[in-house]
């Protein structure tokens, strides 16, 4: 910036003797100054506008209506309630009323449709599969995890693969998660036993090494030959009967099958060992009577939809 | 404090301004753009352009349902907002070379606020006359006139006020049906209020704010500071060729005295309420009446024009010292505004390559990483991606999905047979896709293998792939 002060010729008038038309209108120069000074540059010492003021005042008396409509002051067991009688929890109440009526609509179509015609319906799938995931992730997630890929390993079966114990058809799950696994609340519900043939001496202890080394071979993995040779004929008269000869699995009783990659205890010697040893009792709840029908069908279409349906 | 008049005043009420009507070259040049921009904005809802069946044929556009910019032939999807970012730095870049050039020539002739309250001020003149009238009306206490002229021209503003926040609206719409549903009270709430708001602005900032709305509101002011210098053009006084001032004598010009003869001309035109014979000041907006107020007075007396004038800082030192002023072109092609104009140039170009580089098909991958990848029953390894494809042409097209460079992993789409989908025109569609590989290769033994999957249109030239990662049994 260029400095106006050294460059005036000394001849010229210098702003402060000019005389001003209006003697009402203060020069700039006469304004105060507040006295604070950075870097030499000083700061007026301006009045405010008026309609600033004005503001200040409107804000305070917005407030004080603000304080008469709305909840406001704290009390001791809730806070004053306001002309309005506004009231959070209350909007949230109708919100959920709302969209329960509007979805209304939409579940009624879905106990209209049979279970495994829901798919062929893209707008009710849709909505099928949008309404069960938010039910799966308040109900099944705990188990078989948000994903859905359960829990490796440890009985919790992953449903986003291709191997099923009770069926992955839509009325397969869809009967799955009405009834619940081994539960006693339902008479309908899905049941088998696998004995354990350790514990309560059905097999002696070499005939198991033999049956898990033939397990082994089964799957591909590996394994002892001569105990597994040997094995073959006590799981022919043991196992078969349940899993099938070649191991394939029985959805009827719920059989895994065992002659392929997934393993829902783990697929080890020693897991194999102690599930033929001790066997192994997977539960699940069921729903029928924690959710509502049209519920049950959205879920199992979002299982069914998650990678491994049938 | 000895007296009630040396107590400093905390708060002061606004001096009230009646800028005289002038002619001249700016005013000229002021009333064009007021009638360009006025008509753009007023206007350009309203002009129709055809894209087809289904498509809003308005030919500007900003359809925030459905997540869409139009701009006559082009339109804008939502990942493609950088057009929109690069057109908003281009405008402030825009900005800083005009204020580098030319000062605050936005303030003067462009900015909506000086633009409302200049058509406001003549709405005032029309019905209440020109500068002393309204002095006279303003001073004189309320009777039967004050009521009828103050309470037209607060209809008029208000009028003009409804009409600037009902068009604003017509960029968010269908402007014909919009319209009608505005008169047959079926438009959606938020128009009401967006047009309550705006009406509220516009009547209290062009008709009462006016010049506080620069002076204490706008940040703009305070961020050109920083784009002018000595170069730039200001409006300024020739106070060496002015002063000193005085009245005419007998008509005549006393010899002894300046070119100023204090006629207040340039004072009584200005909007913004100052002298500017006090030197540049923050209130100026550099709009340029004072010079076409001044010009006027001395053709009057036959003196030169320009005793108020466009000036830059270091031509006032120049001219003191008796120099003449450096020409205009040369204040204002220097390194800052070339370095200016390179850069929005630069911008522009860039913009305008992309715009024709671009495919009207659009492919975005997440992988699912919960979990990050799935054992199947005979060993394979299986990934799953949520692909979201955008069909930006008008009409409903296939999409044929594929992976590259790698034959082993097979891609499978969840819902659907084979490796096509079909995207609905002008939208986008999600899908869930699997990539599964068998359990001997490299990709399903290691943690993550990079991959890229193509979507193309079968039958077009139209293809696009992205990369994403492939996520194997870690052994
Ligand atoms: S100061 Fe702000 S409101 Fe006033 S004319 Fe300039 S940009 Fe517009
Ligand atoms: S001083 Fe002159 S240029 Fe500045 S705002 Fe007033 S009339 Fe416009």
């Amino acid at each position: 910036m260029v400095d106006q002060e050294d460059k005036t010729p000394e001849n010229k008038v210098t702003p402060a003797s000019r005389q001003y038309p209006d003697p009402k209108r203060k020069l700039r120069q006469e304004v105060a100054k507040t006295g604070h000074s950075w870097d030499g540059i000083e700061e007026y010492d301006n009045p405010m506008p008026r309609w600033w003021l004005w503001t200040f005042y409107i804000t305070i008396a917005w407030a004080v209506i603000y304080w008469l409509f709305y909840p406001a002051w704290p009390l001791v067991t809730r806070a004053t309630q306001g002309i309005l009688g506004y009231d959070s929890r209350a909007a949230v109440v109708s919100d959920i009323e709302r969209f329960n009526t509007e979805n209304q609509v939409w579940f009624d179509r879905l106990l209209a449709t049979d279970v495994d015609a829901i798919s062929d319906d893209p707008e009710l799938q849709r909505f099928a599969v949008n309404a069960g995931g938010s039910v799966f992730r308040a109900q099944c997630s705990q188990c078989h995890g948000t994903g859905g890929a359960g829990v490796q390993a440890s009985g919790f079966p992953n449903l986003l693969d291709d191997d099923w114990l009770w069926g992955g058809t839509m009325d397969d799950i869809h009967e799955t998660v009405r009834y619940g696994i081994r539960n006693e609340d339902y008479p309908d519900a899905r049941w088998s036993q696998m004995p354990a043939f350790g514990s309560d001496g059905l097999l002696d202890e070499g005939e198991i090494d033999q049956v898990v080394h033939y397990v082994l071979q089964m799957s591909n993995q590996g394994h002892d030959a001569e105990l597994a040779t040997a094995g073959e004929e006590v799981f022919l008269n043991n196992c078969a009967s349940c899993h099938g000869e070649s191991g394939e699995g029985d959805y009827f009783v719920g059989a895994p099958a065992l002659n392929n990659q997934v393993w829902l205890y783990g697929g080890s010697f020693e897991a194999i060992r102690h599930s033929v040893y001790y066997s192994r009792f997977g539960v699940m709840p069921g729903f029928a009577d924690r959710l509502r029908d049209a519920e049950i069908r959205a879920v199992a279409a979002y299982v069914h939809q998650l990678g491994g349906g049938e | 404090m000895s007296s009630q008049d040396d107590s400093p005043q905390l708060y002061a009420a606004r001096e009230p301004i009646f800028p005289r009507r002038v002619k001249g070259n700016f005013r000229t040049l002021k009333w064009w753009l007021m009638g360009v921009l006025l008509g753009i904005y007023y206007i350009t809802p309203w002009i129709r352009w055809d894209r087809g069946p289904a498509m809003p044929d308005q030919a500007v556009l900003v359809d925030i349902a459905n997540r869409r910019f139009f701009f006559f032939m082009i339109e804008i999807w939502p990942h493609e907002f950088y057009f929109v970012a690069g057109l908003l730095i281009m405008a402030g870049i825009g900005l800083f070379l005009f204020t580098s050039a030319f000062g605050r020539v936005w303030c003067g002739y462009a900015c909506p606020q000086t633009v409302w309250t200049d058509l406001f001020i003549l709405v005032e003149r029309w019905i209440e006359g020109d500068r002393n009238a309204r002095v006279r009306l303003h001073r004189q206490t309320w009777n039967g006139e004050k009521v009828r002229k103050y309470g037209t021209k607060w209809l008029v503003w208000l009028l003009i006020a409804v009409g600037t926040g009902g068009a604003w609206i017509f960029y968010f719409a269908d402007a014909p049906t919009l319209l009608r549903d505005l008169f047959t009270l079926n438009a959606h709430p938020a128009a009401y209020i967006t047009v309550g708001i705006l009406t509220a602005t516009t009547f209290f900032f062009g008709g009462f704010f006016r010049e506080q709305i620069c002076i204490y509101a706008c940040p703009w002011p305070r961020i050109q500071a920083a784009m002018v210098d000595e170069d730039t053009l200001t409006v300024g006084y020739r106070d060496w060729r002015g002063e000193p001032r005085g009245k005419l004598k007998k008509g005549q010009l006393d010899p002894a005295q300046g070119d100023c003869i204090d006629c207040m001309a340039c004072v009584n035109v200005c909007p913004m309420g100052i002298d500017i014979r006090d030197g540049q000041q923050m209130e100026c907006i550099t709009c340029g009446l004072c010079i076409d107020a001044c010009d006027e007075v001395m053709d009057r007396i036959g003196k030169p024009r320009g005793l108020i004038d466009y000036l830059a800082l270091s031509d006032e030192v120049r001219e003191r010292q008796g120099a003449p002023a450096i020409p205009v072109w040369k204040h204002v092609f220097r390194p800052r505004t070339m370095v200016y104009t390179v850069l929005w140039a630069g911008i522009g170009i860039g913009l305008i390559v992309a715009l024709f580089l671009r495919t009207d098909i659009d492919m975005s991958i997440s992988p699912v990483r919960n979990p990050t990848y799935v054992v199947l029953s005979d060993g394979t390894i299986r990934n799953a991606y949520d692909i979201r494809l955008r069909n930006m042409s008008n009409e409903p097209r296939p999409f044929f999905l594929s992976v590259a460079d790698a034959p082993s992993i097979r891609l499978t789409i969840e819902g659907e047979a084979g490796q096509l989908v079909t995207v609905p025109a002008d939208e986008q569609a999600s899908f869930r896709v699997y990539l599964t590989a068998p359990p001997g290769i490299e990709a399903s033994r290691s943690a993550s293998t990079p991959v890229r999957l193509w979507a193309s249109v079968p039958g077009e030239t139209a293809r696009i792939y992205g990369e994403t990662v492939f996520n194997g049994r870690e052994q």
